[in-house]
């Protein structure tokens, strides 16, 4: 008998960022923690965090490459919420004092012109929803000790959101082939991994589309002016403070991130 | 450094394993005072093995190129093998498998040089002049030594694990196209196997290739016009085998695709 409640692991989770203060997974006290369950937990961290003044800027995406689904045993990726407060301005350094173990990963961002509402939405309808597509690298963060965690744990927790910076350059979607649009990562002025959009599900619009698909089954649509972050391309490094992220993709330009 | 006869009889050893098609264990094991210098000269008495019996050098390749690699096999530099006129496959002429002992495929990008390149001193600019036009090109790898259990010297002795090389068709201007940004999908039967980008070579495929003239430089080896040099990989191998198709599309240079068939090949047949 568990007396864990949707209410509960919302706050719990939301004090440890607050607290910057890692805990065990959910799971490991609320084993039946289910994910339709752990989606109204991420639902009221967002109800808590507008509560306190924050704006719902956007949705942002996890899992999408095969060998993190493999890893967590799933087919599709996760959704979750981005609001105005995890928007890091270009040049800032990373907010060590707000994160608890910060990774960096680039990411396809699309800035949307048009309402995307699942299901029923495909990679083709999606794309021509995207107004402008940027490049990005978004800095993950978990709640959970040593990244561990299970499906439910990760979709209760945010997908593990910490805070993501948009490039310099903005393109239209026409005529951009996103399945080969690569980026290259640079870590202390090395570069230790490269990948294209191919790596985000296959094309970063069928990431945009599965997400107004599950966000539509849960009563939920894509809203105009908002910011998708597509999904990891490479692996998420750490950005430990003093450490050097660049990231140069080949049409949306290049991004500097100081660990701060 | 091991005595001059163990070297011929390791460049054996290692012959034997293309004609047995039975791997050897590593050298690195059974000859502990192996050198680099060792390593190459094995190499190269296998090289002269294959021209007295009427093959002819058509490039080279560099391996080791990403960091993943140097970090795996605890390196930081590249290093180099022989590609031979028997290595090189047409697009869509069947592979047989059978003609390996286990191999792996990695998409690059080609040179093709129209001028010879004279280390040591090469530099960038050098390199880019003498680029004659680049090529999407995929490298089959194979390892002689059991399970891949190889370290820095066993590759190198072993041509760098070089097998085979499929060269796409459509030549493409060095100024064309920004080999660093340019993207490349590594499909195998029809499924994402692999992405990256020209950068991973080094920071960039031209800087493999200064590496290599400088290097063979040293050893008063020239590259020549005409040669095909393969910089290295863009994305992490992938082993392949018998109904394997595998293509490599790169942004700017169109794709290549290699087909592996089960069809028995017959060692006795010099391709």
């Amino acid at each position: 008998m568990s007396d864990w409640t949707v209410a509960r692991a919302a706050e719990a989770l939301l004090a440890a960022e607050d607290s910057r203060a890692d805990r065990e997974p959910l799971t490991a006290e609320w084993p039946g923690l289910d994910v339709p369950t752990a989606y109204a937990v991420q639902d009221e961290t967002l109800r808590r965090r507008l509560g306190r003044g924050e704006r719902t800027v956007g949705v942002k995406l996890g899992l999408t490459s095969r060998a993190k689904q493999q890893r967590m045993n799933v087919s599709a990726p996760l959704t979750a919420w981005l609001t105005d407060a995890m928007v890091l301005p270009a040049g800032a350094p990373v907010p060590q004092d707000r994160l608890i173990h910060p990774r960096a990963e680039p990411e396809i961002v699309f800035v949307m012109r048009d309402r995307l509402e699942g299901p029923g939405v495909t990679a083709a309808t999606a794309l021509a929803a995207v107004g402008a597509v940027y490049g990005g690298v978004e800095v993950i963060d978990s709640r959970y000790r040593d990244f561990r965690f299970t499906l439910a744990d990760v979709v209760a927790d945010n997908a593990s959101s910490g805070c993501f910076v948009t490039g310099p350059v903005s393109v239209p979607p026409a005529g951009l082939d996103l399945a080969l649009e690569a980026c290259l990562l640079e870590v202390d002025g090395q570069i230790i991994d490269s990948a294209t959009g191919a790596a985000v599900q296959g094309h970063p619009a069928e990431a945009l589309a599965l997400a107004a698909n599950g966000l539509g089954r849960r009563g939920h649509a894509i809203e105009p002016g908002w910011i998708v972050l597509t999904g990891g391309m490479t692996d998420a490094v750490p950005v430990p403070p003093g450490a050097k992220i660049a990231v140069h993709f080949t049409h949306v330009g290049s991004i500097q991130l100081a660990g701060g | 450094m091991v005595i001059e006869q163990s070297r011929e009889e390791i460049a054996e050893i290692l012959l034997g394993a293309y004609t047995s098609r039975q791997p050897v264990e590593p050298l690195t094991e059974k000859y502990a005072g192996l050198t680099l210098e060792d390593a190459y000269k094995i190499q190269l008495l296998q090289v002269r093995r294959w021209l007295s019996a009427g093959a002819r050098i058509k490039g080279h390749k560099v391996g080791l190129t990403s960091a993943a690699m140097q970090r795996q096999m605890g390196v930081d530099q590249p290093d180099y093998g022989h590609l031979l006129d028997s290595m090189f496959w047409l697009e869509n002429e069947p592979i047989p498998a059978s003609r390996f002992l286990q191999p792996r495929v990695e998409p690059e990008i080609a040179f093709v040089l129209a001028r010879e390149l004279r280390g040591p001193g090469v530099t960038v600019a050098d390199a880019i002049g003498a680029v004659g036009f680049v090529l999407p090109a995929l490298e089959l790898i194979d390892s002689r030594i059991r399970d891949w259990r190889i370290k820095l010297l066993d590759t190198i002795a072993d041509n760098a694990s070089s097998a085979g090389v499929v060269l796409g068709s459509t030549p493409v201007p060095l100024a064309a196209t920004d080999l660093r940004l340019a993207g490349c999908n590594l499909h195998k039967n029809g499924e994402v196997a692999g992405t990256g980008a020209g950068g991973a070579v080094l920071g960039s495929p031209l800087t493999a290739l200064v590496w290599l003239a400088n290097t063979l430089g040293e050893r008063g080896v020239v590259l020549q016009p005409g040669q095909v040099i393969l910089p290295g990989s863009v994305t992490a191998a992938i082993p392949v085998g018998a109904g394997d198709t595998v293509t490599a599309t790169f942004a700017g240079l169109g794709s290549v695709t290699a087909r592996f068939t089960g069809e028995a090949g017959n060692p006795e047949e010099d391709k």
